[in-house]
């Protein structure tokens, strides 16, 4: 199965954050469709549209495995089901 | 391509970590007509068995869907049929066993509630339903997570007032034999009017007649989401304006609902019932009813304006809810219980927020007279009458009102009362000593209106 999710990086933009993050996905058998940097409101954002294969990795399993890399870097990871988004802010 | 924007990513983070927004409750609902039995003990092992198998689910599946979407899921409780419905079947005075039952079977499967001791009696007390609330003192003392409602009117009965004054001595009874924890036992008791079938919301949640055997309803929250937002508008934004700013934000808040109501539903296998748009404040620090009402503009909630302030969020919260789901249901209306918000309890100790005002309050919102902690020696006659008017306003104006009243054993006003948890803490209210008793002996029924007669 596989599942759209929205993986977000708040923090310090820091060297390597994309490359450990995306190492994490690549490990998984996860694909980036989509990479977005911002600075909002004065923090470092950093937005990914992630597909993930839940049949190689289940969606809890990565989940776990990016708060861990992000918590080792120091940026607070929220990786959720991409539908959640799309039902609060689209019509 | 990602179509959504990283400032709306973030948005929906901050609504999570910094503005409580979360689902306050997905509830199952259960019928349990199939296990009436004449013999109590072997009904009793039927509900247990019942709940047990149907809801075993319920607690790790949203659990999964709190975590995958990121969104808390607060409580996960259950919902059955009125048990005076069981009560009828079997001929014991006492049918506290069922709760007993109904308690094992909730702490088993992990839920936080199960609602449904209840009985519908707004045009006449059947033999089962008067079991049913004679049991409800001894219920509610012997067990942690039952909560019981008991329905006294309609806008198609009138008022049963035999039965007001039959619940004022049982929320007294409650009372009494919870006095050890503050009489704690009538925050799981609600006595309403125009009871609804789907209420996902306790301590009044049942699963009427006219549901599916199983379905899933979903109660949101977020007032700490919509003072935020009110928060942040300029301090001369007009009234349209704000409306505006809460209709946009309670979209969101029930999209993130009918979201979470529809893959809960689609995991259990089961159908998506309703989700109920009342606000529904928490302890917590700004995530209150009363904060919104005074980020609105009033000063304290409690003072004058405050009934047009609650309307008129109660009002754009339903206009943004219902473009957020075609499956609205429930109470549907804020809730604004005193010792479950913060700022509720402030405006009661500044002296703003009166018993009185907080009826008026009923008028405009779902369920008005809520955990609100009186005298422990408030006579009978008066708390019937305070229900009575509750009712009242329910009936004439077609919609639910509820009161869930503790008159805490052994407080009296200047005490402050801690239950903990959702439940918060309150300050004892001082209760209008001018009911006398003449009005409530009378008893009978109040008729039903002329504003019932629409065929």
């Amino acid at each position: 199965m596989r599942t759209p999710a929205i993986l977000s990086v708040l923090g310090e933009d820091r060297v390597g954050l994309v490359a450990t993050i995306s190492r994490v996905l690549a490990d998984a058998g996860a694909n980036i469709e989509d990479i977005r940097q911002t600075i909002i409101g004065g923090m470092f954002s950093m937005t990914m549209l992630v597909t993930v294969d839940e049949d190689a990795t289940p969606f809890d399993e990565l989940q776990a495995r990016l708060i861990a890399a992000g918590e080792e870097i120091g940026v607070q990871v929220t990786f959720q089901r991409e539908d959640v988004f799309r039902f609060m802010h689209r019509i | 391509m990602l179509n959504i924007s990283p400032e709306e990513v973030v948005e929906t983070l901050l609504m999570i970590t910094q503005q409580n927004l979360d689902i306050r409750t997905v509830t199952l609902g259960l019928s349990l007509e199939h296990c009436a039995d004449e013999d109590l003990e072997t009904m009793s092992k039927k509900v247990y068995e019942a709940v047990v198998e149907r809801a075993e689910r319920l607690v790790p599946v949203c659990e999964a869907i709190s975590r995958e979407y990121g969104i808390p899921i607060v409580n996960k409780r259950i919902a059955i049929t009125p048990m005076a419905h069981l009560a009828s079947a079997c001929r014991d005075a006492d049918v506290t066993p069922l709760a007993e039952a109904l308690d094992r079977a909730a702490c088993e499967i992990g839920v936080d509630f199960a609602g449904g001791f209840s009985a519908l009696v707004h045009k006449g007390t059947g033999d089962g339903d008067a079991r049913l609330i004679a049991s409800i003192p001894h219920a509610l003392s012997a067990t942690e997570r039952v909560c019981a409602s008991v329905n006294v009117a309609s806008t198609r009965a009138g008022i049963n007032m035999d039965a007001v004054l039959r619940m004022a001595e049982v929320i007294k009874e409650t009372a009494e034999r919870t006095a050890d924890r503050d009489s704690f036992g009538c925050g799981k008791l609600v006595v309403f009017s125009n009871m609804v079938e789907d209420n996902p919301f306790m301590a009044g949640a049942m699963h009427g007649a006219g549901e599916p055997d199983v379905v899933v309803n979903v109660g949101i929250s977020g007032p700490g989401v919509v003072r935020a937002v009110v928060s942040a508008l300029p301090e001369d934004a007009d009234l349209t304006a704000v409306a505006e700013a809460i209709k946009a934000t309670a979209f969101k808040i029930t999209r993130a609902g009918e979201l979470i109501a529809r893959e809960a539903a689609r995991r259990l296998g089961v159908e998506m019932g309703i989700v109920d748009l009342s606000l529904a404040p928490t302890p917590a620090e700004g995530d209150s009813v009363a904060a919104i009402i005074e980020a609105i503009g009033v000063e304290r909630c409690g003072g004058p304006g405050t009934t047009m302030a609650l309307a008129l969020l109660n009002d754009a919260v339903k206009k943004g809810g219902a473009m957020g789901t075609s499956s609205i249901g429930g109470l549907s209306g804020a809730f604004i219980p005193v010792s479950e918000d913060a700022g509720m309890v402030r405006a009661v100790e500044d002296g703003a927020l009166t018993l009185e005002k907080l009826e008026a309050m009923t008028s405009v919102c779902s369920v008005g007279l809520d955990m609100i902690v009186i005298p422990g020696d408030t006579p009978v006659e008066t708390l019937a009458a305070v229900i009575a008017d509750a009712c009242a306003i329910g009936v004439i104006n077609n919609k639910t009102t509820a009161t869930r009243l503790i008159p805490a054993a052994g407080k009296s006003v200047g005490d402050t009362v801690e239950y903990g948890g959702l439940f918060g803490a309150a300050p004892v209210m001082s209760v209008n000593g001018w009911a006398g008793t003449r009005l409530i002996r009378r008893g009978g029924r109040f008729p039903a209106p002329l504003g019932s007669l629409r065929n």
